[in-house]
């Protein structure tokens, strides 16, 4: 193998493994406050998409007010599920949570199919982001390029909101222990709904990169994408927003060198995401960064 | 809270006695199962196959004085679901016949259920040789791949003048698996070289990303790719290929022909070209013309070749059951398979000894946005 040819796959391992990792941010944001695997964040990330979609393809508005508007909606959207799925919960057992978000994301695909029919619509993405730059002979899609900084971007300013302010504060005093924020004056649903929306708008931003190199979107689009940013939440440590960004370039850069060096396997690309997953789990049942109390679910 | 069940309770009783409330008439009606995927992946194959035959329902609503009625199941592109609401038809709803599906892996799944059912189905556009063989209970009016592979790989030798192809085949598909198959044998053959098939990569149905796959394709250099599979995920192949650089042309097969193809591949799947079973610029019968202008009536735009594939399957079966003078399942098989002649919207339909459609096949490019017709293909006798 050629290094060209080489570095062109490590280009398209980063571009997908930064997607991963920029979804799998949020997944774990809201496991490490609340305990709790939304495991209706795949759908979230899949109506933020429709939303771009109505709002551009359909209503015509420019996409630099359009991805704004889905951030908010898709915030919204979270803040609404967590209302209606999670709050009337928060002393039931875990596992009834657990539940509860398998229910909302079998709700929220289900809603889409019937509202907005179950053939796939193609993503307006803004040829802006989508042209390919050439470097040599390595094409590189502008998109490439813009992933992984929307993803240390988001990185950055969740770490320093979690660690740095008043709401961050009250989101790690929530994660500690519900009833003991709530007497020391925390107002325990503003926090969780706040999480919600900010673990959504991440959603909605993973959403709109996905569109943009992916342009294609289904109701059930955000099934696999759900698994494996899970996967790759669960690989770096779940909780743990670092780990979340390791995981998923793991992830991201496995995948496509094993279609690469090993395309008889090919079919097996879904099956590797979970097999890494044993093997990770194996060695370090907490992931690579993760914490070293161990924590029912 | 002891009110709310027991409105709840209420309200389930009330469903129940409506879901039984409407199957009470059932010996004026006869009905026919229509099994197609609805929602996922190829749901919009699916769904352009529901309009043809919802069409055809319309133009000809009754047979034998009985009403027809369309029972139409979602296998929700999905194996596992294809066979439970395959048996859900043959068993609960206890249709006369079946119409579907789109997608040969699909109607495989529902191979065994509607032979051991014994429930003629006549599948519309599934045009793997397997779906048929072996089965007396499944026919289908179109031709079949080990045909289209042939066409396909003789304009890629003869036309494009290639040499040296790449093959893209989604691998969990038995269609494009199939297809694969019968073009590589009829290219090798054409060229008389062992190895002109310069790269074979595989992908997942739902895979999204195909950037690894096609840059291994990029490095072999190939003269033409020929990439049969799902509309959905072959135009994202095609456009990334085109990002990656590939010039070469792609070609594909039917399934390709989908407003969807054209909608997420934009100006990337320009110069595709694939296969297909039928051109509204070119009506083959009485029947054709009928349809056409209907359909564009009905929904405003044009058919696709298998809209008109499900009108087909659909008056097949109408005539069939005429024939048999009843609706017995077992009379109705023998009818079907007797079809010699019959003209459908979608060219002359004659079934032979495995219950397929020998018939012609038209080549089409995407040329501005839109399909055009580009050739018609006779098979060899």
């Amino acid at each position: 193998m050629s290094i060209d040819l080489f570095l062109q796959h490590l280009s398209n391992g980063i571009s997908l493994g930064s997607l991963y990792a920029l979804i799998a941010i949020g997944y774990t944001m809201v496991y490490g406050i609340l305990r709790l695997i939304n495991f209706a964040h795949g759908d979230i990330f899949m109506m933020a998409t429709y939303f771009a979609f109505f709002g551009i393809a359909t209503f015509r508005i420019p996409w630099f007010i359009t991805f704004p508007l889905v951030l908010v909606l898709t915030a919204a959207l979270g803040m609404g599920v967590e209302a209606v799925a999670y709050r009337p919960l928060r002393d039931a057992p875990k596992i009834s949570l657990l539940i509860s978000a398998i229910g909302a994301s079998f709700f929220l695909e289900n809603l889409t199919i019937v509202l907005f029919g179950g053939v796939p619509r193609p993503f307006p993405a803004p040829k802006l982001f989508t042209d390919v730059v050439q470097v040599g002979t390595v094409a590189i899609q502008k998109l490439t390029f813009y992933i992984p900084i929307v993803t240390v971007l988001a990185l950055l300013g969740l770490v320093y909101l979690i660690n740095k302010t008043k709401t961050g504060m009250a989101m790690r005093a929530v994660s500690m222990d519900h009833e003991t924020a709530q007497v020391m004056g925390i107002n325990i649903n503003r926090t969780i709904s706040f999480t919600f929306g900010l673990g959504s708008l991440l959603a909605a931003v993973g959403g709109i990169m996905w569109g943009m190199k992916f342009p294609q979107i289904q109701p059930l689009m955000g099934v696999v994408p759900g698994l494996k940013c899970f996967i790759a939440a669960v690989i770096g440590g779940i909780g743990n927003i670092g780990g979340a960004v390791i995981g998923g370039f793991i992830l991201g850069i496995g995948e496509i060198m094993l279609v690469a060096f090993l395309p008889n396997l090919t079919g097996y690309r879904d099956a590797f995401a979970f097999v890494l997953l044993i093997l990770i789990l194996m060695s370090k049942p907490t992931g690579i960064l993760g914490e070293k109390t161990a924590e029912k679910v | 809270m002891r009110r709310r069940n027991v409105v709840f309770l209420l309200l389930v009783l009330l469903l129940a006695a409506a879901a039984t409330g409407c199957s009470k008439k059932e010996s004026d009606v006869i009905k026919i199962g229509v099994f197609e995927p609805i929602t996922g992946a190829n749901a919009a194959g699916g769904q352009l196959e529901v309009e043809g035959i919802k069409l055809a329902n319309k133009l000809y609503p009754e047979v034998l004085g009985k009403k027809v009625e369309l029972v139409i199941a979602d296998n929700k592109s999905d194996k596992v679901e294809a066979a439970t609401a395959a048996a859900r038809l043959v068993e609960k709803d206890k249709v006369t016949a079946i119409i579907g599906s789109w997608g040969s892996s699909l109607s495989m799944a529902a191979g065994d259920i509607v032979r051991q059912g014994k429930v003629p189905t006549v599948g519309a556009s599934c045009t793997n040789p397997l779906v048929t063989a072996g089965n007396d209970y499944y026919f289908r009016v179109c031709f079949i791949d080990p045909f289209q592979g042939t066409v396909m790989a003789n304009y890629a030798y003869s036309k494009l003048g290639a040499e040296k192809a790449a093959v893209i085949q989604e691998v969990n598909n038995d269609y494009a698996v199939g297809l694969a198959k019968f073009f590589m044998d009829s290219f090798k053959q054409l060229t008389g070289d062992e190895n002109c098939i310069v790269a074979l990569a595989n992908y997942n149905t739902g895979d999204q990303d195909f950037s690894a796959q096609l840059t291994n394709v990029k490095a072999q250099n190939p003269d033409v790719i020929f990439a049969p599979g799902n509309f959905t995920e072959s135009a994202l192949i095609i456009s990334q290929a085109r990002k990656l650089g590939i010039t070469c042309p792609i070609i594909g097969g039917d399934t390709w022909e989908t407003q969807e193809f054209l909608d997420i591949g934009q100006e990337a799947v320009e110069g595709a070209v694939f296969s297909t079973f039928f051109a509204t610029e070119k009506p083959i019968t009485e029947e054709s013309a009928k349809f056409i202008t209907a359909y564009r009536d009905e929904y405003n735009k044009e058919p696709a070749a298998v809209a008109a594939l499900g009108y087909d399957a659909y008056i097949l079966i109408l005539d069939a059951i005429k024939r048999a003078g009843a609706t017995d399942r077992v009379k109705l098989r023998d009818e079907i398979a007797k079809t010699e002649n019959f003209p459908g919207a979608a060219g002359i339909i004659t079934l032979d000894a495995n219950g397929d459609a020998v018939k012609n096949a038209v080549i089409k490019v995407v040329k501005g946005g839109k399909f055009t017709y580009l050739d018609t293909i006779a098979p060899q006798q």
